[in-house]
This record gives structure tokens, C-alpha cells and sequence, in this order.
């Protein structure tokens, strides 16, 4: 899939593109949320690690005058994660509303600190220095497509790794604490622990995230870190279900593709084509897009014999 | 000496209430030993303090001749000690192989976090496990459905062989016939000592029901206001008279021949 998506990019017109990039960038978030979806959590504030991911990406550049993509990425997961690691300790004790609402919480402080920031260009925000690719410096059709085909790698490796931990004991061991926590204990398994490590897991996936957006739209502010950026988050996650890996992608693509189709036809209605949407997906699909998938394989064996 | 569970002046108190005091019991390698006496003896507080889920106030506990008094539950279990429910905890939303699965997954799991992690939950070595203990528990035909559907019987032995699949030296059972139909009862038992027989496991299963205790354990320990008032072959033990006075449903149903105690 990513490799045809690679593959068509240069015969797609470029808003295309763009948009696709947005659409893949945020995906890496929605997995997130799909890890921490599948053992029964839900965050509101994932957009905590995705603003982190996007500012340090924009303050490097501006203060140290790194601009190569790859470093950048890899330095924006990881302070997402180095931060995922230390709320970790705190939120993996809560479950249920009360992990929902101490992850918005958190996300809500980030935002207060920025917007007050004058130094960061407040509630503004500041331009993101163009990205170099290891000493390739491209300008405009050229650097959208080099960040499309970035973002695409970036995904490709995040989608096999998730992938891979989906069928690990640390992943696989989602369904059995959303079904009981206590039996879980007594084989042995510390439970916070698992989810600690879950939260760090998704907190590097919305860092990565935030650093290819922040890229790709050239401009950060503190809107990163604002609870209707983490509930869109929520809302993909919802759309596209917590069945595979590629349901984030799909999903994040639908969704921004509705939403600019939606802007541009009726751009004072788009919010509500969007609720819409979701509603009819909640009515129809309640495990969400990737369900259709796994509904036509089961139709299909249905019919065989 | 070579007892496996080796436990001293053990005591457990919860303010100024005494749940359980002075329990001194040695348990040899592969012995079935049953545990009776009224609800609110001292029975379960018993086996809490072995599982590490409470903390003695005062005495030992010893594994293998290696102290785990105090010690966490989770480390407790890893040194070989397993637990079964009296309500079973199962994942419901799983299927029987996968609940079984995944207790062989983590009980064959190493390095950590990590190694959670990079550890495939259907290894082959965790998959042949799992094959091995449901056959072992004879549930095979449910292999494929899932637990929330299972009869209160089936989910009794998927309890168990979660507990066993990961080969604990020990298996502590609270009351595995609790919720079955008299007729099935005996069923049950014989399926789960025959499987605990076959991996030599050493066993303390609390029972209500008398004739089970009889039929199953090679030695009974009767609780009684927190502490053991009698330790000995089944015979000896129901047939004593001051557990026959103190404990209810001994005298109920006496093992035949006894009749002279009673």
C-alpha cells in the first residue's frame, strides 16, 4: 500500500499530495491511539506529544539551525517519548474517564505555557525553516514531495514495528487487562507497567507525527497542543477502529479528505458533515472503517462452500 | 528435609482483628493437601499470605527452602507458585486457546519489558503449551470459543490450566468446585487431579464440600478461628471430634465406618 502510494506521487496533482502528507503525519498519531485503544484507554491529549514533536522540530531549526528531515524526526519522537516516559509514571495508574481527562489536562498546560510565551510568538506560533534531506535541499513541488515520501517511510516503518508489538506478549496482552486486569496480575504481569510502556509507545508515534506536520505545513502554534486537535485525534481513531494498523491510515486519510471536500463545498457546514459522517460510521460500522475489511473477508468465506 | 511450602508461627492480623495466628504447616513435594473450615476461618487469609497478596504480620513462609515471606505476589509467581479463583478469572473476550496462549506467553516470557515486547505472544514454544495443557484438561472441543460462552464447568478447568500451563511446582486452589452441580463435581475433580497428578504438582485446594475433601486430598487441614485444629490423613481429620463440633457439614455427610465418632 505505502509502496503504490510512493509509487503515484509524482502523477498526483500537488494539493494532493500535500494533503496526503497531513493525512499520513497525523496517522502516526492515530496509531497511538490505537495502542492505547485496544487495552480499553482513551486519550484526549495525544495532541500534548504531537505539539511537542512539532515545537522541537521548529526550535532546533530556529535555534541550532539543524534543518535535515531525518535528524529532526528522530529528535522530535524522542522527546515526545522522553516526556511519554515521565507522565507515564503518572498516568498509567488511571484508567477509564479519569485517564481521558488527566491526559487533556496535561495537554491543556502545555497549551497555557505556550500561548503566553511571547518569545515562541504567543498564540501565533512561528515559521519552520524549510527541511534539507541529508544535504538535499529542495524548494517548492520538490520539497512537497520529498516530505510525502518521508512521511510515507516513516509510516511504513512505524505501521510493520506496531505491527510486529500487535503480536508480542506486551501487545497481544491488551484484551485480556480491558478484561481483567486482576487475572492478569496474578500470572505475573505488572499491569501499570504494560500500560506505562504503551502510553511511551504512543507518545513517540504522536511526537513523530507532530515533527512531520510541523514540516509539512512550515508553521507551529500552540492550536498543536488545543483539546479540539487531540479530539480530532479521538475522532479518527473512532472512524478508522482499533482492528489493524492500517485502519489508522485509511482513517486519517478519509478524515482529511472529508474534511477539505466538506471545507470546499459547504465551508460553513464542514463541522457538521464531518459529525455526520462519524455518526453514520458509529451506526454502521461501530468497529469502524477497518471492519469492512475484515467483513468482506468473512462474507467471502461464507459463500465459498 | 524436603518439604516444597514450609510455613511458621504464621500470623495475620488486620487491626485489632486476628484473621489468622500460630499456623506452623510443612507440605512435602507432590502432596494433595485439603483445606476446610467455616467461611471467615482463616482459610483464604491463609493462602493469600502464601500468594504474596498479603503480608504476614508475624512468621515465615518458605519455598523450596527459600524465604518468600513478604515477597510480591508477581514474584511469588514466578518462583513457581500459582493461583486458581474461586470465581474463575478468565479474559472473556478471548478464546480458550488464546486465554491459555497467552498464560503460556508470559509464564515463557524473559529480559523484562523488552522482551515483552519483542516476544511474539504465539511462539511456537507458547503454542504447543497451550495445545498440550487444554488437552490435558480435556477441553480441546472448545478450543476456538470464546470464554464468555463456556459452561461454568469448562471455565472452572480454563481457570486452573491457566494456572498450570506455566508449570508452578505449587498450585493453590480456592475451592474449584464452588458453583457446580453436585453431579458434575466429581467429574471435575477428576479431570484436574489427573492433569496435576501427571505434571507432579503440588497441591492445597480449599473445600466446603466433605466427600470431595475425602475422595481427592491425601491430608486435610481443618481451619478454625484462624488457626489449623487439626492436621492428618482425611480419615483422621474429618473424623476427630473437635472438628466434627466445630466445623460444619463434617458431621453431615461422615465418610463410611465412622459412625462410631459421631
Amino acid at each position: 500500500m505505502f509502496l503504490f502510494a510512493a509509487a503515484a506521487a509524482p502523477l498526483l496533482p500537488e494539493w494532493i499530495v500535500s494533503l496526503t502528507t497531513i493525512a499520513f503525519a497525523n496517522a502516526l498519531v492515530v496509531l497511538g491511539l490505537v495502542v492505547l485503544w485496544r487495552v480499553g484507554l482513551v486519550s484526549f491529549g495525544q495532541a500534548l506529544y504531537y505539539c511537542i514533536g512539532a515545537y522541537v522540530v521548529a526550535l532546533l531549526a530556529r535555534w541550532t539551525g539543524l534543518t535535515d528531515a531525518f535528524a529532526l524526526i528522530v529528535i522530535g519522537g524522542v522527546a515526545a517519548g522522553l516526556v511519554a516516559v515521565l507522565i507515564g509514571f503518572l498516568l498509567a495508574r488511571y484508567r477509564e474517564i479519569f485517564f481521558a481527562m488527566l491526559s487533556l489536562a496535561l495537554s491543556m498546560i502545555l497549551y497555557g505555557v505556550l500561548v503566553k510565551t511571547e518569545s515562541l510568538g504567543s498564540s501565533d506560533g512561528f515559521s519552520v525553516t524549510t527541511p534539507t534531506f541529508l544535504g538535499y535541499a529542495p524548494h517548492r513541488e520538490a520539497l512537497g514531495l520529498s516530505l510525502y515520501w518521508l512521511t510515507l517511510g516513516v509510516d511504513a516503518i512505524a505501521a510493520v514495528l506496531v505491527g510486529a508489538y500487535f503480536r508480542s506478549v506486551a501487545g497481544a496482552l491488551a484484551a485480556p487487562i480491558r478484561d481483567n486486569e486482576i487475572r492478569v496480575e496474578f500470572l505475573g504481569v505488572s499491569v501499570n507497567s504494560i500500560i506505562h510502556a504503551k502510553v511511551v509507545i504512543a507518545g513517540i508515534l504522536g511526537g513523530l507525527g507532530g515533527a512531520l506536520a510541523a514540516m509539512a505545513i512550515g508553521h507551529v502554534d500552540p492550536n498543536m497542543a488545543y483539546w479540539t486537535t487531540s479530539g480530532s485525534f479521538v475522532f479518527v481513531t473512532i472512524l478508522a477502529g482499533a482492528g489493524s494498523v492500517a485502519a489508522a491510515f485509511v482513517g486519517s486519510l478519509v478524515f482529511e479528505a472529508v474534511r477539505s471536500f466538506a471545507v470546499d463545498v459547504m465551508p460553513g457546514l464542514w463541522q457538521m458533515t464531518l459529525g455526520s459522517v462519524l455518526l453514520l460510521t458509529i451506526l454502521f460500522l461501530p468497529d469502524g472503517l477497518g471492519s469492512l475489511v475484515s467483513r468482506l473477508k468473512r462474507r467471502g468465506e461464507v459463500q465459498r462452500p | 528435609m524436603s518439604a516444597i511450602l514450609a510455613v511458621r508461627d504464621l500470623e495475620k492480623t488486620f487491626g485489632s482483628l486476628v484473621a489468622a495466628h500460630d499456623i506452623t504447616v510443612s507440605v512435602p513435594a507432590e502432596q494433595t493437601v485439603g483445606v476446610i473450615g467455616a467461611n471467615g476461618a482463616g482459610k483464604t487469609t491463609f493462602i493469600n499470605m502464601i500468594t504474596g497478596h498479603l503480608r504476614p504480620t508475624k512468621g515465615g513462609i518458605w519455598f523450596e527452602d527459600q524465604e518468600i515471606t513478604g515477597k510480591p505476589s508477581r514474584e511469588i509467581t514466578r518462583l513457581g507458585i500459582s493461583r486458581s479463583f474461586q470465581v474463575a478469572q478468565i479474559f472473556p473476550s478471548l478464546t480458550v486457546f488464546d486465554n491459555v496462549c497467552v498464560a503460556a506467553a508470559i509464564a515463557r516470557r524473559s529480559g523484562g519489558m523488552w522482551g515483552s515486547i519483542t516476544t511474539p505472544v504465539r511462539s511456537p514454544d507458547a503454542t504447543a503449551e497451550a495445545e498440550a495443557t487444554i488437552e490435558l484438561f480435556q477441553i480441546g472441543r472448545y478450543r476456538d470459543t470464546p470464554a464468555n460462552t463456556l459452561p461454568q464447568g469448562v471455565r472452572k478447568l480454563l481457570d486452573i490450566g491457566m494456572a498450570v500451563v506455566g508449570w508452578p511446582r505449587l498450585l493453590l486452589l480456592d475451592e474449584p468446585t464452588s458453583g457446580i452441580s453436585i453431579e458434575e463435581k466429581f467429574d471435575l475433580m477428576n479431570v484436574v487431579m489427573s492433569a496435576l497428578k501427571t505434571r507432579k504438582i503440588t497441591v492445597l485446594f480449599v473445600e466446603h464440600d466433605m466427600e470431595i475433601v475425602a475422595r481427592f486430598a491425601d491430608r486435610v487441614l481443618a481451619f478454625y478461628d484462624g488457626t489449623v485444629i487439626a492436621d492428618g490423613t482425611p480419615t483422621d481429620t474429618l473424623d476427630s471430634p473437635r472438628v466434627q463440633e466445630l466445623i460444619s457439614g463434617v458431621r453431615l455427610k461422615p465418610a463410611a465406618g465412622s459412625g462410631g465418632h459421631a
